[in-house]
């Protein structure tokens, strides 16, 4: 297991993508799969990083797990911010015109469009939400 | 990281972005476009090196279609593979104009 722990503020994002970047390197990843990832866990963090923490700061973690045949990734976002399910969150409508579209919910709608499976659980007072992503 | 170039022809402005439109860089390709808008009929975006788009990325250029459908034209070309699923999974391929 991998794993790294940034203060969760949108300047750190890179930084995530770079340690998942890191991880996927090892795995032989295609680029689209690790567009995918990418996405996927840029828009969690950024979200972790606008809702978690509201007029204080945090820190969330991220783990990176394997599993072998079929290879697939196993990726945690965790943080102790207030509770927040984005999941619960209505996903946009994406047959609207340019005109009628607004701007929110994307960002989760292609977290579920990017990766196989995932889930929120809130525990232990943190908001836990996993990712897995067949390679 | 992103790159922005810009190439003006009378009323056509091509937009080439290399590197990555996210979270990160959409604010400045935004910045970069509202003080580009004026006078321009035909916006182009040249996608080639463009390696990667997030949610971010997607507003910046929705935001800037809704401006050139007031004002002329929005046309892309050049996305890889990789960021065309992206506006197909969006719906980004019926609001975008795509060559």
């Amino acid at each position: 297991m991998q794993q790294i722990t940034l203060e969760a503020a949108i300047d750190n994002m890179p930084k995530a993508i770079e340690f998942i970047d890191g991880c996927l390197e090892g795995m032989d990843c295609p680029l689209k799969k690790q567009m995918q990832v990418d996405v996927a866990v840029e828009e969690l963090f950024v979200n972790v990083a606008h809702y978690a923490y509201p007029g204080t700061k945090g820190d969330v973690t991220i783990t990176f797990e394997t599993e072998s045949g079929p290879a697939r990734a196993l990726i945690t976002l965790t943080d102790s911010g207030i509770p927040f399910n984005p999941l619960e969150r209505e996903d946009p409508d994406v047959t609207l015109k340019a005109e009628e579209r607004g701007v929110g919910g994307l960002g989760i709608f292609m977290v579920k469009k990017s990766v196989d499976a995932i889930e929120y659980q809130y525990s232990g007072g943190k908001n836990i939400l996993r990712i897995t992503k067949s390679i | 990281m992103l790159t922005i170039e810009k190439k003006s022809n009378n009323d056509e402005l091509v937009i080439e972005l290399n590197g990555r439109l996210d979270t990160t860089t959409a604010p400045q390709l935004e910045s970069e476009l509202k003080a580009s808008y004026e006078g321009v009929a035909e916006l182009v975006f040249d996608l080639k090196d463009l390696e990667y788009i997030s949610s971010a990325g997607l507003r910046v250029l929705l935001s800037a279609q809704k401006t050139m459908n007031r004002q002329g034209r929005m046309v892309i070309k050049n996305a890889s593979e990789e960021v065309m699923e992206i506006f197909e999974v969006t719906g980004f391929t019926d609001i975008l104009t795509i060559e």
